[in-house]
């Protein structure tokens, strides 16, 4: 009797355990999941709230005497003479006459620094497009230095604890900045420059312009040279290959490029392209050529799993009614699983667009700051972009590197819900 | 010499090619009653006459373009001055480029001195030669052959199988470069670190302690050779690749496991899409997550402990150093990364067990959770450790995210506190910038992109081997 109750205790307490243990496991998959999840949305707010403010840029207005005596002209100049005036110095009296209280070199030098240090020339191009300003007094809005932008969008109005501020603004610059606010005379605008500016020293003067160029013409080369192809390869495979070891041995190679790293395309391309063939460096024309090749294997995978989901029954048909093989393929076979092949190539250009370390070794990485014209000018691309400003101290490239990857991951959510979008719309269910 | 009108030119041969053709066919169908008389429909008429415009004049042009180059250099070598002749092959090769430099008008000859003006005046004239003779060349050769293409316009000749039979070449042409592009990794990779191993003995490169490629600048400063001893990378890229894996592999495996065990339809597909968010997000961007949030973080919370450690006595807290380039931090975010590829190889694993293995197993009265871990976990363990190889030849390829977060000074330690160095970060620091293909430096990096092929290679066969085995089990 007692021996029956023992049973019965022990497999109820047995069972118990073993319940347990599955409600224990299940909370560790949903753990796991939350993990990942976490992962997400910790990556994303922690990109966002350090790059948000790169999207405005710090303006002070300063009232600009254009001083004929300081500059040596008159409305009547020519721009050769305007060309030669010295607007350094001008504009340095200028700044000084409006705090004349500041003597000391070091004051004036960090009277300067408040604006950022293009702004002379800035101004010699307003008096060259509008020579009757000279004798005049005009507002002139200039873009902060990076040091008091930054500490005007982060520090100024708000209290810190202890007292400390973002960024590198000295004292006497906070107090500029104080007075200047109360006067209504500083304030942050939509941050034009970032998306009109290619790559600059200064953050200020630092755009994107540039580097979306670059990826753009690297990009088009990419899918010029990888579609075709890509989609040559993947028709022979399906539809024409014989069954023998050369099939095979393309087949096993195709596979292994999909899993080769990256960088090692980058020695291919430096190599190959640069070193035998002499193409020029850092060139959007050779990173599009490296990228393609690295971007083949994604797309022939993909155009291939559409090829095979087009049903046998439409290639009889055709067949049947007299159509030739490649009339087949071209007429019927084709045109039924292009949306696939698309799906797959937007698919591997958004991988081209975020590939970085290959384009490292084939030379993108130079400083460069004109937007390249054609695949042949040197340039840089949006990735390589945000990896060269991540490498700088300043407090305004973090910000501006944060906020250029918003750009690229906006570029890449849009590709890759088009090719949702175009899947769910045009593929065919048989 | 620019290209472009060359290329304009056959394009419009290849176009009006294309027209004559479709013409041509017409007429002689006319006699014969018609269109339906020919062998071929018109356009495939048109489409031949048009590639024999196109492809004699292409391959041609490519030829020239390709061979001009060495052709010169090697006539331009006969008018050298005697002593000339004589020089190792490098400074005969800087010659020759001065020698084309001055023909360009780029250089004076005084360079070079007054016995090279045959030299240079050959130079001249042959790349005039070269220039005035290349369009005449492949305009001709388009135009002939584009007669000979029309001269094959016959009722009885089936263009279409002409057509068919280069479409068909063309297509095999096509998936031909996937084994050019393995071939010119192997031989650019090999050839490279062939003339390393002539500097750096093999067995110093794979069982030497000590790297640092620095290459001096004197011949006779200290550590003038510099030092090419792997290990300390082998170590630092394995060490980082292990915390990649110890955070991705439960992760993915157990999200893997609940979405397709547990969660319902709807769960399944918000998390699964959202998951491979991860994976889509370029890796530079983790990089610097890694480098700007996580290592400072690491940093932080390090020393905060050491803090702690010093005022209660906890003597190994005390000592504890946390390098702001931690191995831990690369290793941590490059988990994260691999996340979605470690739990979608598991799911599709998962799936391939067969539900009658489940079935059996709940008859048996076995929870849900006990048939998962003892049955279906090991009937998908081949699969599931064939996905974590892939993961790790993912892991030690990644080249960003080191790049940016971890160290560059090749340290020889498995703390992952330190900073250490991965093969990939050598590659890209020895190479970025400019380079001569000389120096140990630049030869090392392709003696490493060797190595990293080689072991990322043998992981992918592997893994693709475990999985294959184990997929034919249930077919």
């Amino acid at each position: 009797m007692s021996d029956r109750k023992d049973i019965a205790l022990r497999r109820a307490e047995s069972l118990q355990k073993r319940h347990a243990a599955e409600t224990r496991f299940r909370w560790y998959g949903r753990a796991a999941i939350s993990f990942g999840m976490l992962c997400i949305v910790f990556l994303f707010t922690d990109i966002f709230s350090k790059g948000a403010g790169a999207f405005q840029q710090t303006y002070i207005d300063m009232e600009i005497h254009f001083d004929p005596e300081v500059l040596g002209l008159t409305p009547q100049s020519t721009p050769a003479e305007i060309e030669q005036a010295s607007f350094g110095s001008f504009f340095k009296k200028a700044l000084r006459q409006q705090y004349p209280d500041l003597t000391s070199r070091k004051e004036k030098r960090q009277l300067y620094g408040l604006v950022t240090s293009d702004m002379p020339l800035t101004l010699r191009n307003q008096v060259m497009a509008e020579p009757s300003l000279i004798g005049t007094t005009k507002s002139i809005r200039m873009i902060a230095d990076d040091d008091i932008d930054v500490y005007y969008k982060y520090s100024y109005g708000r209290d810190n604890e202890d007292g400390t501020s973002v960024g590198r603004a000295t004292e006497l610059q906070q107090s500029i900045v104080a007075e200047l606010a109360q006067q209504g005379r500083i304030g942050t605008r939509f941050n034009n420059t970032f998306f009109t500016a290619a790559d600059s020293r200064e953050p200020e003067l630092a755009g994107i312009k540039g580097a979306i160029v670059g990826s753009m013409l690297t990009l088009m080369i990419t899918l010029i040279i990888s579609f075709p192809i890509a989609v040559a390869t993947a028709i022979y495979l399906e539809e024409f290959a014989p069954k023998n070891k050369l099939t095979d041995f393309i087949e096993v190679n195709i596979n292994n490029l999909a899993a080769v790293p990256s960088v090692i395309f980058g020695l291919l391309g430096l190599a190959i392209f640069i070193n035998f063939f002499g193409l020029p460096r850092s060139v959007p024309l050779v990173g599009g050529l490296v990228l393609s090749l690295m971007t083949l294997p994604t797309i022939i995978i993909s155009s291939r799993a559409a090829i095979k989901a087009v049903p046998p029954s439409i290639r009889d048909a055709a067949l049947g009614m007299g159509a030739s093989k490649v009339q087949t393929v071209l007429h019927h076979v084709l045109p039924l699983a292009l949306p696939g092949m698309l799906t797959g190539t937007i698919i591997g250009m958004a991988q081209a667009l975020g590939e970085t370390a290959p384009l490292l070794m084939i030379g993108m990485v130079a400083f460069i700051v004109d937007v390249p014209a054609s695949v042949g000018d040197s340039a840089t691309v949006l990735p390589v972009q945000i990896f060269l400003w991540s490498d700088s101290p300043e407090r305004g490239f973090v910000e501006k590197t944060s906020a250029a990857i918003m750009v690229l991951l906006t570029f890449l959510i849009f590709m890759n819900s088009f090719a949702v979008w175009l899947r769910k719309r045009l593929e065919r269910r048989w | 010499m620019s290209l472009a009108p060359l290329a304009l030119f056959l394009i419009s041969a290849t176009a009006v090619a294309y027209f004559i053709g479709y013409l041509r066919a017409f007429k002689i169908a006319k006699p014969l009653g018609g269109v339906r008389n020919l062998a071929a429909l018109p356009t495939y008429y048109a489409s031949m006459v048009s590639l024999w415009a196109l492809i004699p004049g292409l391959i041609v042009l490519a030829l020239w373009v390709a061979l001009d180059g060495a052709v010169i250099e090697s006539l331009v070598k006969a008018s050298l001055p005697e002593e000339a002749k004589y020089l190792p092959a490098d400074k005969l090769g800087l010659v020759l480029n001065q020698v084309a430099l001055v023909a360009q008008g780029l250089g004076d000859i005084s360079i070079l001195g007054l016995e090279y003006q045959a030299a240079v005046e050959r130079q001249m004239r042959l790349t005039q030669l070269s220039r005035d003779a290349l369009p005449l060349l492949v305009g001709s050769i388009a135009i002939i052959s584009l007669l000979i293409g029309l001269r094959s316009v016959t009722a009885a000749h089936n263009a279409r199988y002409s057509v068919e039979r280069l479409f068909n070449i063309a297509l095999f042409l096509c998936s031909c470069i996937a084994i050019l592009t393995t071939v010119g990794i192997v031989f650019s990779v090999m050839f490279e670190s062939w003339q390393f191993f002539q500097l750096v003995p093999l067995s110093e490169f794979l069982f030497g302690t000590h790297w640092s490629p620095q290459i001096a600048i004197r011949a006779d400063q200290a550590g003038a050779s510099g030092s090419f001893g792997v290990l300390p990378l082998i170590v630092g890229t394995l060490l980082i690749s292990a915390i990649a894996l110890l955070i991705a592999v439960p992760v993915g495996l157990l999200s893997a496991i609940y979405l397709s065990e547990y969660a319902s339809a709807r769960v399944r597909n918000v998390v699964k899409p959202a998951l491979e968010i991860l994976a889509g997000v370029p890796t530079v961007v983790y990089g610097f997550f890694a480098a700007l949030t996580v290592a400072p973080a690491i940093r932080e919370v390090g020393d905060a402990a050491r803090a702690w450690g010093a005022e209660n006595g906890v003597v190994w807290l005390a000592n504890l150093n946390v390098s702001s380039e931690s191995a831990l931090a690369a290793g941590m975010v490059m988990g994260i990364m691999i996340i979605p590829f470690v739990s979608s190889l598991s799911d599709d694993v998962i799936n391939a067990v067969p539900q009658s293995l489940r079935d059996g197993s709940y008859g048996l009265g076995a929870t849900q959770s006990e048939t998962i871990k003892k049955v279906i976990f090991p009937a998908a363990l081949p699969g599931i450790v064939g996905g974590i190889l892939l993961a790790a030849s993912r892991a030690i390829g990644e080249t960003m995210i080191v790049v940016m977060a971890a160290g560059l000074a090749a340290n020889l330690t498995v703390n992952p506190l330190e900073a250490v160095t991965t093969v990939t970060v050598q590659i890209v620091t020895l190479l970025v910038g400019d380079q001569e293909f000389d120096s140990a430096k630049t030869l090392a990096a392709f003696a490493l992109g060797l190595f990293l092929f080689l072991i990322t290679l043998a992981l992918n066969i592997v893994a693709l081997r475990v999985v294959k085995k184990y997929r034919e089990q249930y077919e």
